[in-house]
């Protein structure tokens, strides 16, 4: 043991060392692995000096003066306007607060906590249910977030009839989240009334009704701004700018689609219990369509009747739409093509539950075609279809090349793209999780009509779409969705519903502006 | 220092060459994630399940945490790979190991009910590649065959 201690033979050095050329062998793999994968990794958005990742401008709205606003319509359309405008519920925000403090995933406290300030005040809110008014009144008389009810005091004034709200010299700018029928009166109302307009989709009930609120929006010059938030997803900004470098090659096929399977994404919404005829201006509400007899499945749930919606046409075909004349400006189609039915909510609806419609761009050599069902929720996404690659389109962007390109010949060939593999993705914010959870709501958050990222931060895209109209207030501007575009989007659904509802192909004539 | 005399040679061998396996899977483990600018132990993390579930979430949601555990990750298994195939401190590497990897194993422990699908392609129930490495380990705590052949031969030499 002695000896053991003291010499230190070269046999103990060989096996003291024995292990260590593993080492150099690791070493020498790891290099040839980094080269090899150096190789490999080919990014054709360098190659075609892409900058995928630069950020979208933020828009300023907080200079200037404050611009007083008119809520007219607060049901959960408005409701959810509000709350983007920073005008939430004392009760909403306590309910993000616990869902927070239980479940560190859901970031709705936060998000809106952290959503600018618009510099706005709403002096006046219109809805002929009481409950939704009242509530309403709470909300927008709570700008300071409280948690607490009894921390908020109401000092907003109630308007039984809009257009008392129109008449009052406090409030600058209305926005207008009533169900469609109501759209175009009150628009044209507001418009003569100069205020300005943040209006929902779809823009109005019939086709008539869209050139007569386009007059008058004209004609006053006041700033408008129709509810299609998806123009501020940053993903179809990216889009555009990707198409406009001819990424696709020439498009011939655009596929778009709906699929929805919950009665809510049905629009069989819950009938609120305090509903009823002394509860509710039933009178009012059916003031410019068809009389009916009270009935407070209609005023909840009245998406299903052509009376007072668009169904899926108006309602859901127009987000589609709308994204895609973003991106490419198709305006409004040649011809139109649709059939469907009510094929499963048997609930004595009038629009249909499956809906297909197909559009005609003779002069842009391109078909755009929807598709949607209200009973399946088989997640497809919006397909820009072009000769050298396709783009899927939502929060994420995705291009894969086509196998027979022109335009990527030489980098299939060499193997460094293939079609079953995007070239370009562009997906802004992907660490971030979201802790949205209803069918309906994951439905609008996949295809970007809830959320987008600026700069790293998750955002409301209405908010940023109201912040965008209050803007163009501010400069005397007018916004991404204007009236033009409204328009547009307007006489394509009403171009497909027609063809639905009369079982025919219908035409635009360009020239004389008429739907034959 | 007796385990010269307790196996034959092949017996030995055959150790060492277990040891120097799982030196350079755990280092080139390490190695890989140092070298990926995207790696992070997020997605790890937060898709955690079973009982530890809410610790490795909470670590996922901290940027700061989340910091550490992927540098500690990254360089532990790089020293921890490194101390295994060289044999150093070959009793104290082999524990560091079985703590290591055992918070693997928590973290997506290969329950009944786990959909463990989504994160690797292996079919495993209750026991899984991580648990594995850990028994392995156990057995080269057992073993200490780098006072043998590794650089603790010296080290033991130096300090009977």
């Amino acid at each position: 043991m002695e000896d053991a201690t003291k010499k230190f033979s070269r046999r103990d050095i060989v096996k003291t060392l024995a292990t260590v050329p593993v080492l150099g062998a690791l070493g020498y793999g790891v290099l040839k692995k980094v080269d090899y994968q150096k190789q490999k990794v080919y990014n054709i958005a360098d190659d075609l000096g892409l900058n995928l990742y630069d950020e979208p401008e933020l828009i300023t709205s907080k200079a200037g003066k404050t611009i007083r606003l008119g809520i007219i319509g607060a049901g959960g359309r408005g409701k959810y306007l509000m709350e983007a405008a920073g005008f939430a519920h004392p009760n909403t925000v306590k309910h993000w607060h616990d869902e927070f403090k239980r479940n560190k995933r859901d970031t709705r406290y936060g998000d809106y906590m952290a959503q600018d300030n618009l510099n706005i005040e709403i002096r006046g809110v219109c809805d002929l249910f009481d409950v939704h008014a009242n509530d309403a009144l709470l909300s927008a008389s709570n700008g300071q977030k409280a948690t607490e009810i009894n921390d908020v005091a109401s000092h907003v004034k109630r308007y039984r009839n809009y257009r008392d709200l129109l008449a009052a010299s406090d409030i600058d700018a209305v926005i207008i989240a009533t169900p469609d029928h109501w759209h175009a009166q009150m628009g044209i109302d507001a418009a003569k009334a100069c205020k300005h307009i943040y209006i929902e989709k779809g823009l109005t009930r019939t086709a008539e009704e869209a050139f007569q609120l386009r007059k008058v929006v004209k004609e006053t010059g006041v700033v408008f701004q129709l509810g299609h938030q998806g123009r501020q997803t940053a993903s179809f900004n990216k889009a555009k700018q990707l198409i406009d470098k001819n990424i696709l090659g020439k498009i011939s096929l655009i596929e778009v689609c709906t699929n929805r399977n919950d009665p809510n994404g049905a629009w069989v919404y819950p009938i609120h219990p305090e509903a009823n005829e002394n509860t509710i201006d039933w009178q009012q509400f059916i003031e410019p369509t068809n009389k009916h007899a009270f009935s407070a499945e209609r005023f909840f749930r009245w998406r299903c009747w052509w009376d007072y919606g668009t169904g899926l046409s108006g309602d859901l075909l127009t987000h589609e739409y709308d994204a895609i004349n973003q991106v490419l400006q198709l305006g409004i189609p040649h011809s139109a093509v649709a059939s469907g039915g009510i094929y499963y909510f048997k609930d004595g609806r009038e629009v249909p539950d499956v809906f297909q419609a197909v559009f005609e761009y003779p002069e842009r050599d391109l078909t755009f075609m929807y598709s949607a069902s209200l009973a399946n929720e088989l997640y497809r996404g919006k397909v820009i279809m072009g000769h050298d690659a396709t783009m899927k389109m939502e929060n994420k962007l995705e291009i894969f090349p086509d196998n027979r390109s022109t335009q990527y010949r030489k980098q299939l060939d060499a193997g460094l793209i293939s079609s079953q593999q995007a070239m370009i993705t562009y997906e802004p914010g992907r660490n971030t999780l979201d802790g949205t959870t209803s069918a309906t709501e994951q439905y609008f958050a996949s295809r970007g009509l809830l959320y987008t990222h600026v700069q790293g931060k998750r955002v409301n895209t209405a908010h940023l779409h109201i912040k965008e109209w209050l803007e163009c207030i501010r400069t005397n501007q007018q916004p991404s969705c204007d009236i033009d575009q409204a328009f547009e989007e307007a006489i394509t659904a009403h171009m497909a519903t027609i063809a639905y509802r009369e079982n025919r192909k219908v035409y635009w004539d360009a020239e004389k502006e008429q739907i034959i | 220092m007796k385990i010269s005399h307790q196996l034959n040679a092949s017996q030995l061998y055959a150790l060492v060459l277990v040891r120097v396996l799982l030196g350079w899977y755990l280092l080139y483990e390490g190695l890989a994630k140092l070298l990926n600018p995207h790696w992070s132990s997020f997605g790890y993390l937060k898709s955690a399940q079973g009982i530890f579930s809410n610790t490795f979430h909470t670590l996922a949601d901290n940027p700061q945490t989340l910091e550490i555990v992927n540098q500690l990750n990254i360089w532990g298994l790089m020293a921890i790979g490194c101390a295994l195939i060289l044999g150093i401190f070959g009793r104290f590497t082999s524990l560091a190991g079985v703590f290591l990897i055992l918070l693997y194993y928590l973290a997506h422990p290969p329950l009944i009910h786990v959909n463990e699908v989504l994160m690797t392609n292996e079919n495993t129930l209750w026991v899984d590649k991580n648990l594995i490495f850990i028994a392995i380990l156990i057995v080269l705590y057992l073993f200490p065959t780098s006072r043998v052949i590794g650089i603790d031969r010296f080290i033991c030499h130096k300090r009977p």
